[in-house]
């Protein structure tokens, strides 16, 4: 089955200075998991926070921002006047900022191809379509139809006419013999973008713990995954322990205290209104001093556009780092299978926030085929740790190219005589 | 990455023959950029090419409107069918009902049901002072009867009592009675989210909903969502008769065409978008707002429609007349340049409705302060009738007494001063084109000539 851990390589392991362990376990998080929600506001002192994680009951408003620099004011500055007077230099100037951002997102280094997981035995199956049950001539309306495929499973349009214009020039070259080897073709282009991204999660046992931060958009489905990554790790033997990073959403607090219960692991938690950092932080903490071997933080969900939460993710690192500058040593991205092109905006946002070290794609168990993960290889080659394939605890799969491919191309049978 | 539709469509026929009318070339090669510009915005496959033989079919022959390239005439015609498909404006919810009148709210998993139910609440307490109960029929998330009843509490709201180990529709029926028993007006159900292809979980929907009998059966999807919205909408249609949608998630930068896929296959009205996590983050919907954004346009159409309703045409004659007559644009057209501009909302009005700006600037928007232009306007009504008409009368003396009598420094008189030389030049480029003249010259900002910034602005 799953084989996660890696005894990490010598280098990597990470020095711990004993006088920075706390003698005696955090006193802030529950010993035991609860569910109910009276106990919401239980465990309510949390530890000093280091000196920049300034504490906010509350999530913080776009324009409470203290830490972004202020604009120059309209009258403070010369080029202000022609904002003023001329709408289409503010314009311009709002389009080179777009651009500036688009700029900045920078290729991803992709992460070594570790060793992959076994394949799991019970993977996951969808339905597929019929588009090949066929023989057809290798024609305009064969691309068609083809084009048909990749565009309903979310390919895009930029990733489904490449690989069509790539397929239409082999034709013409006439490379291929019949249907099948195009199809072969198609399939074999598919599988050389996303074999690369199939690298699951490498926890260092050195690390103690191992940190694994869980950022995404609402409703990815983070906190489930958190759920079912804290079985699969317990099952291969490592300790695990979960933060309540979200802070801010009604009663996500008590959800990720039911997953704990359910795999029997430690929730720290604060309660909702307290600061996102300073549970996360306590959390670590409680962590090293347990020894724990893997710490699962959630955050609370939020649309890569929000700036200012964006912002309040980075202090959760960076607060993080005063106790292990190694930390977090995974920033995991859920993103949600059923989701368009949008995802492509997502994982450059919270890349470019964040550095985000691996996907998770969730709700693969309904007729999304998550084709978005194509132009996402394309542009970052982030590997992709996980899929989800369900809602509970054993629902959670490794990325396996070929099944993935087998769901959105069927594979293929022998055609009948026809056409 | 995105090129917006305008530039596309510009690119693909505007050096075609024939300027009169929209012929076969024109409407072949146009609606193919219409084609990619929908499947980027996410729209289902299916339902892009069904809106495709709609528009066809009126574009061609339509006449090529006077100040119209056939690439814009194609771009008003494809979004004006748009928003026709889109459907009506701010469908109200139907809650001619005895009490208590029945919301079901329904869809796939993570879509934002609990947040929406809280946020109806709120609505309908506010704005048609109902009294409104909420009951969760999730028995299944983790701590999802926890949310909806801190969502309730939140929203003041009521909130009947479940239990993990209930029967959904058990629970229903007794919240029904406690909904009569406590006199609310509004029950709003909170269903699990599941997916469409669940057999079982569909039931369990189709028979909550037989017990309930909702008078709204909302189906709440999230903006984000691909091409899959097609189907899941079209097994949620199958299984419950929905009377509406709830578009959520609406505050980030998606396209949407979600929203046009779960119209056209359903064929109910969208009746609220969701654009944020709080309890009143909940808009009515407007068809063409959302028909802009899906096609890449922010409200750029709007914003060309506001500037032709708003600004004084007269007026705007009178200076243009003025001008090319040689006499000087002085303090009385540059007041009048400024309550135009104040007129369409400020510049920060302006900025709002152009795609993409509204989300990304912040930082534009901060230089941009409207509270200068009334600052301006104040400074221009401290001037003598003379000084108006003459500017270069005003010397030192002149301006610190201007400054004294509209409350603000000899400073700010000064950079008035600049400002309106700059202008100045600036009207004499334009020939007296006012505010349309601006915008023109905005538009040649932006290099393609089809009059809008580039970039699928919410596609970035
Ligand atoms: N079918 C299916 N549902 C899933 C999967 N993963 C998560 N979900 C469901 O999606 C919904 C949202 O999941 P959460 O884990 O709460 O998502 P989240 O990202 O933590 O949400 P927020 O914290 O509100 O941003 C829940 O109903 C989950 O049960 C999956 O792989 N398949
Ligand atoms: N930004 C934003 N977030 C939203 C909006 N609506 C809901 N959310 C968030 O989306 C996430 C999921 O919302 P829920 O209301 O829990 O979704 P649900 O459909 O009840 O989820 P399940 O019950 O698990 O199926 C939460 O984090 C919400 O705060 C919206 O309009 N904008
Ligand atoms: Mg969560
Ligand atoms: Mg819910």
């Amino acid at each position: 089955m799953f084989r996660f851990f890696k005894r990490s390589a010598p280098e990597k392991l990470v020095q711990l200075n004993p006088a920075e362990i706390p003698q005696e376990p955090s006193a802030v998080e529950p010993r035991e998991p609860v569910t109910s929600a009276a106990d919401q506001t239980e465990a309510a002192t949390p530890t000093p926070l280091p000196a920049d994680a300034e504490p906010s009951a509350q999530r913080p408003e776009p324009l409470a921002q203290a830490s972004e620099p202020a604009p120059p004011s309209a009258s403070s500055s010369t080029e202000s006047e022609s904002a003023f007077f001329d709408p289409a230099v503010a314009f311009a100037e709002a389009f080179e900022v777009i651009n500036a951002e688009k700029a900045a997102a920078e290729a991803l280094r992709p992460a070594s191809l570790r060793e992959r997981l076994a394949a799991s035995s019970e993977s996951f199956r969808l339905k597929l379509g019929s588009l090949f049950d066929r023989n057809p001539k290798l024609d305009e309306n064969l691309l068609e139809e083809i084009e048909t495929a990749l565009l309903t499973a979310d390919l895009g349009v930029a990733v489904t006419t490449d690989l069509i214009d790539t397929l239409r020039g082999r034709i013409k070259r006439r490379e291929l013999a019949d249907a099948e080897a195009l199809y072969e073709g198609l399939r074999a282009d598919l599988l050389a973008m996303i074999e690369p991204l199939a690298a699951p999660l490498q926890i260092d046992l050195e690390a103690k713990p191992h940190v694994v931060l869980v950022v995404g958009v609402n409703g990815a489905g983070k906190t489930t995954t958190i759920g079912k990554l804290a079985k699969h790790l317990k099952l291969n033997g490592a300790s695990v322990m979960l933060g309540a990073g979200d802070t801010f959403r009604a009663a996500a607090v008590e959800q990720l205290k039911v997953w704990g219960e359910r795999n029997d692991v430690l929730v720290v938690a604060q309660g909702t209104g307290a600061d996102s950092a300073s549970v996360i932080y306590d959390a670590l903490q409680s962590a090293k001093s347990r020894k724990v071997d893997v710490l699962l933080a959630d955050t609370a969900g939020r649309l890569h556009t929000q700036s200012h939460l964006m912002n309040e993710l980075s202090k959760v690192k960076r607060v993080m780092a005063k106790l292990d500058p190694t930390a977090p040593h995974e920033v995991l991205l859920v993103l949600d299978g059923t989701t368009g092109q949008n995802a492509v905006n997502q994982a450059r946002q919270f890349h470019q926030a964040m550095g985000v070290t691996g996907l998770v794609i969730t709700k693969l168990d309904g007729s999304a085929k998550g084709g978005i993960i194509f132009a996402l290889a394309r542009e970052f080659k982030l590997p992709i740790r996980y899929i989800g394939v369900g809602e509970k605890l054993e629902d959670l799969r490794s990325f396996e190219p070929t099944e993935f491919i087998d769901a959105l191309l069927p594979a293929r049978t022998p055609p009948p005589e026809t056409s | 990455m995105f090129q917006n539709l305008t530039q596309r469509l510009s690119q693909a026929i505007e050096r075609m023959r024939g300027r009169a009318r929209l012929n076969e070339e024109h409407v072949r090669e146009g609606l193919r950029e219409v084609r990619i510009a929908l499947l980027e915005a996410d729209v289902a496959l299916p339902v892009v090419t069904a809106f495709l033989d709609k528009v066809r079919g009126r574009a061609l022959g339509s006449e090529v409107l006077e100040s119209l390239s056939p690439a814009q005439t194609l771009v008003k015609i494809v979004h004006e069918e748009l928003v026709s498909l889109m459907g009506e404006e701010a469908a109200p919810l139907d809650l001619n009902h005895a009490p208590p009148v029945v919301i079901l709210l329904a869809g796939l998993q993570g879509a934002g049901k609990t947040t929406t139910a809280g946020k109806l609440a709120k609505h309908l307490q506010e704005r048609a002072r109902k009294r409104v109960m909420l009951v969760s029929c999730d028995v299944y998330r983790p701590a999802a009867i926890e949310q909806l009843k801190t969502v309730a509490e939140q929203v003041g709201a009521m909130c009947a009592p479940s239990s993990g180990d209930e029967q959904p529709a058990e629970i229903a029926k007794r919240a029904i009675d406690q909904a009569k028993r406590q006199l609310a007006d509004v029950l709003i159900v909170d269903t699990a989210g599941r997916l469409h292809v669940d057999q079982e979980m569909m039931d369990e929907v189709a028979a909550l909903h037989a017990q309930v009998q909702p008078r709204e059966t909302l189906f709440v999807v999230d903006s984000m969502t691909g091409q899959d919205a097609a189907n899941s909408a079209k097994a949620f249609a199958d299984v419950l008769p929905l009377t509406g949608v709830v578009l959520t998630k609406t505050d980030g930068d998606a396209r949407g065409g979600a929203a046009l896929s779960v119209r056209h296959i359903t064929g109910k009205p969208i009746k609220f978008l969701g654009i944020g996590e709080k309890s009143e983050a909940l808009e009515l919907f407007h068809p063409d707002r959302v028909a802009s954004r899906i096609l890449g346009m922010g409200d750029v159409l709007s914003l060309i429609e506001d500037v032709g309703r708003k600004v004084d045409q007269d007026k705007m004659q009178k200076m243009a007349t003025k001008l090319v007559a040689g006499r000087g644009f002085d303090f009385n057209d540059m007041r009048e340049q400024l309550s135009q501009m104040q007129n369409l909302g400020g510049l920060t009005g302006l900025l709002d409705k152009l795609p993409g700006v509204g989300k990304m600037s912040e930082q534009i928007k901060g230089k941009v302060d409207d509270r200068q232009i009334t600052r301006m306007v104040a400074i221009i009504d401290s001037m003598t009738k003379k000084e108006r008409k003459f500017p270069a009368t005003i010397n030192g003396s002149r301006r610190a007494r201007i400054a004294r009598g509209s409350g603000t420094q000899p400073s700010d008189v000064n950079q008035l001063m600049k400002q309106f030389q700059q202008m100045q030049k600036m009207m004499k480029k334009l020939k007296g084109g006012g505010m349309k003249g601006m915008l023109k010259g905005l538009q040649r900002r932006f290099p393609g000539g089809g009059g809008m910034p580039p970039g699928g602005m919410f596609g970035r």
